[in-house]
């Protein structure tokens, strides 16, 4: 009898939280936090951003099944969903942000502008004008992240078609080039004139050099600065099992936030941030053996998170929905490891730094998890079975939170209630 | 005596292929384990828009065994579709594979997860070697 009692009482728990993750479209939050299903299935959803109408576009890795690759949604009836949802384009790519009624969108070789009329609607969905054009993409690292500055500056991340900059990209035994050519085109930020068209490398700016791929990048409007997130390199234990174990390969090196400010450099490919020393070490392929220090002129990363977690996207919280912690704090949006392997895979979830005066201001915490879809602490092994993946953030008018998913395709809003 | 010839004749046209067999199997895992594992997962199923399936995907069950060879071999980094969909990532080259290496771990790939498509014997690399 004891025994059914607490079988029925089991199965009335698992129930509650299966419900209590149905509320929140399978998302498990802080306490007083709320998610829906803004839109789901509208394709490889990469980064989003929203009209101060609250109308938001999403840009697509891939056309959807219907040929498109910008998808605005639009939730007429303020019922949390979208309810109004067309598209134009047919190219795929990540970048996409909109400034008053400027939405730029990317290409992995193009940064397009296209116009909106007063109701978010695009005047010129067929002929946009091209801001920058012949962008290197060379496959690796190839998508184009972009944000605006308070002065319509538009900054464009450039990744490195490479691994650590080996003579012969990711093998084993190959040395890393002395000085690295491909910085000269790629493994940095860019700068070009938000209004200028058919802008090429020579009318641009290289912003920040030494960082191997960023895809989340936000402008700090309190600290009126970029912040980037790194994707840390691959393959330590690979190509140095002298130096490294699969256990430590699996922990380097961290993915890092950077601050930069215009001729910074980060250090990419000749050294690296090891989370457990707190350092910057020196790459094996540049002559380090897992201690030896390097970078002294690399400036040292914001925050640093475990490794390999893919931050895909980063945004700064202005909104006043949320509590006060919230307030100025950095969302990073973690796509979700899958270079652990064997081990159990990582990230999967959307994180939250609190900052204070433009500087961090405690420990990174996880604000919103349960994309994988799997139950409890069940880890994702194998990144095909994780059902959604975080790829990008947008803030509301009303200070909702925006998560995109590129996997399934799903919107998810995030609000706070009392 | 008669029954004794018997059973060579049986070990060496049937038992022995099979225990080569199964032992080339086991070496194929041993190889995927060490240098594919990590970018093509556990389960076969790769990395969505970074590194390829195995499981399931045409061209590792496809009958151009020269192509999978020479990918094995010397890896891959050309921006070419795989069933609807373009990997991101560079597939490391395999120098110090030796042509029964190539054979054991596409014979496992071949015959992992979901697929059953034909084993590679050695005379099947180094054929498809003289053909580059």
């Amino acid at each position: 009898m004891k025994h059914l009692k607490n079988f029925f009482f089991l199965l009335l728990l698992t129930i509650a939280t299966q419900l209590q993750a149905q509320n929140n479209a399978g998302l498990t939050l802080p306490q007083g936090f709320k998610a829906s299903l803004f839109a789901d299935t509208i394709g490889s959803a990469r980064h989003i951003t929203i009209t101060q109408n609250g109308v938001l576009f999403a840009k697509l890795m891939y056309p959807n099944k219907a040929g498109k690759s910008i998808i605005r949604l639009e939730d007429v009836n303020k019922d949390g969903v979208a309810d109004k949802i067309t598209g134009w384009a047919n190219y795929g790519g990540t970048g996409i942000y909109v400034k008053g009624k400027d939405l730029y969108a990317t290409s992995d070789n193009d940064v397009y502008l296209y116009q909106l009329n007063d109701k978010d609607e695009v005047v010129n969905p067929l002929s946009p004008k091209t801001i920058v054009k012949g962008l290197i993409a060379k496959n690796q690292h190839a998508s184009k992240s972009i944000t605006l500055d308070n002065q319509n500056n538009i900054y464009v991340n450039i990744g490195a078609y490479s691994n650590a900059c080996q003579e012969k990209d990711r093998i084993k035994g190959s040395k890393g080039m002395m000085p690295c050519p491909i910085l000269d085109s790629a493994g940095g930020i860019w700068k070009f004139d938000g209004s200028k068209e058919n802008q090429v490398y020579g009318d641009g700016k290289r912003y920040a050099t030494g960082l191997r791929n960023v895809v989340g990048l936000d402008w700090n409007k309190e600290t009126n600065s970029l912040f980037v997130m790194q994707h840390g390199r691959d393959q330590l234990n690979s190509f140095y099992p002298e130096y490294y174990s699969d256990a430590q390969s699996a922990e380097l090196p961290a993915e890092t936030m950077y601050e930069l400010h215009e001729g910074d450099n980060a250090g990419w490919p000749y050294i690296y941030f090891d989370p457990y020393q707190k350092k910057k070490i020196l790459s094996p392929e540049y002559g380090g053996d897992g201690k030896k220090e390097g970078g002294e002129n690399a400036v040292n990363p914001a925050v640093f998170f475990p490794a390999h977690m893919a931050p895909n996207a980063l945004l700064f919280y202005t909104g006043n929905q949320f509590p006060a912690k919230y307030k100025n704090g950095a969302f990073v949006a973690f796509h979700g490891s899958w270079n652990r392997a064997p081990l159990p895979q990582e990230g999967y979830f959307v994180a939250f730094v609190p900052f204070k005066n433009g500087k961090p201001s405690g420990e990174w915490e996880i604000f919103a998890n349960g994309f994988s879809g799997l139950s409890g602490e069940e880890k994702v092994m194998n990144p095909r079975k994780a059902k959604s993946r975080p790829c990008g953030l947008a803030q509301g008018p009303d200070g909702s939170l925006y998560v995109s998913d590129d996997s399934r395709g799903s919107i998810f809003k995030i609000t706070y209630a009392q | 005596m008669q029954l004794n010839k018997y059973f060579t004749v049986l070990f060496i046209s049937f038992l022995l292929p099979c225990m080569v067999n199964a032992q080339n199997l086991v070496h194929g895992k041993k190889l995927f384990e060490t240098r594919c594992l990590v970018c093509h997962q556990a389960d076969g199923g790769g990395v969505p828009n970074m590194n390829a399936p195995l499981d399931g995907s045409s061209n590792v069950v496809g009958n151009n065994i020269a192509r999978l060879v020479r990918i094995v071999k010397e890896g891959y980094s050309e921006k070419i579709p795989l069933d609807g969909y373009y990997y991101n990532n560079v597939m490391t080259p395999n120098p110090d594979f030796k042509d029964q290496d190539i054979a054991d771990v596409l014979s496992y790939i071949r015959n992992s997860w979901s697929n059953k498509a034909s084993k590679i014997t050695l005379a099947q690399v180094q054929a498809a070697k003289r053909k580059k």
